[in-house]
């Protein structure tokens, strides 16, 4: 430990701590909310102008390339900024230590997987058309 | 040695509580628990996206989930909370420049964030009526 270093050894080993990553956090959080302003008024006129339709029309318009990519946008960057939301709010409330890892594993593992889910259905619905 | 007493009862440090409820405060909260809500929210979106992949017949399952008066309130709620959040989200962006820290500014943001959010929720949902009821 170089001279000066008032941190424990605990924090290099548990390498949970925020050394040396702590503005990504933060920087990733403002990074997906700038982009979803824009995505989620997009999200809502898309959602709006198929109000309706039938399934034939909507798979049209979602699987057409300019939707289904604003739509993948929209999914990839909604994901992101709630696994990183939620995650804040666990650290925050959850201080039992084994449980706010089983949480904070569970929230990756459901961002992950509606993400997933949403982008495999957006282009399974391009994939038709 | 004198013998290991409790740790004596000192004051902690206040909790939310005990403050007057001020609007800039419950609009933080509400940013965190819209914030939440849309987090469970985004099943809906998969469920959708998910269903209009599958074919017409689960397309249609979801679409009388939504026409039902519980799917319609949880939609409205959905509506009203991503545009509270997107809103709430822009009042944060425009904080991180370093503005709208005044008194009369940062309760301006407040209220703005809150008539904007229904007034945008009732503009979508009047246009979606609209666009149900016009032609096909």
């Amino acid at each position: 430990m170089p001279f000066g270093d008032m941190s424990t050894p605990l924090k290099h080993v548990r390498g949970l701590g925020p050394a040396k990553s702590g503005t990504d956090h933060f920087w990733r959080q403002r990074l997906t909310a700038v982009a979803n302003v824009p995505l989620t008024i997009a999200f809502v006129f898309i959602v709006v102008a198929l109000l309706g339709r039938n399934h034939a029309a909507v798979v049209q318009i979602l699987g057409s390339p300019l939707i289904a990519v604003i739509m993948l946008l929209f999914i990839i960057s909604v994901t992101t900024h709630m696994r990183i939301g939620m995650q804040v709010i666990i650290e925050d409330y959850v201080h039992d230590e084994a449980r706010k890892l089983v949480m904070l594993v569970a929230n990756t593992f459901f961002a992950v997987a509606v993400g997933l889910a949403s982008a495999f259905a957006i282009l399974t619905l391009s994939f038709k058309v | 040695m004198a013998e290991t007493k409790a740790p004596a009862e000192r004051p902690l440090s206040p909790h939310l509580f005990i403050y007057r409820p001020m609007l800039t405060m419950m609009m933080s909260i509400v940013h965190r628990i819209t914030g939440a809500a849309l987090y469970f929210g985004t099943l809906l979106v998969a469920w959708w996206l998910l269903a209009a992949a599958s074919g017409p017949k689960p397309y249609a399952g979801i679409g009388s989930f939504m026409n039902s008066f519980f799917g319609r309130l949880i939609l409205f709620g959905y509506t009203w909370a991503l545009m509270h959040h997107m809103l709430g989200g822009i009042r944060h962006l425009i904080w991180d420049t370093g503005r709208g820290f005044g008194p009369h500014e940062r309760e301006w943001l407040a209220m703005a964030n809150l008539v904007g959010s229904i007034s945008l929720t009732v503009l979508i949902w009047i246009v979606g009526y609209l666009f149900i009821g016009g032609p096909r």
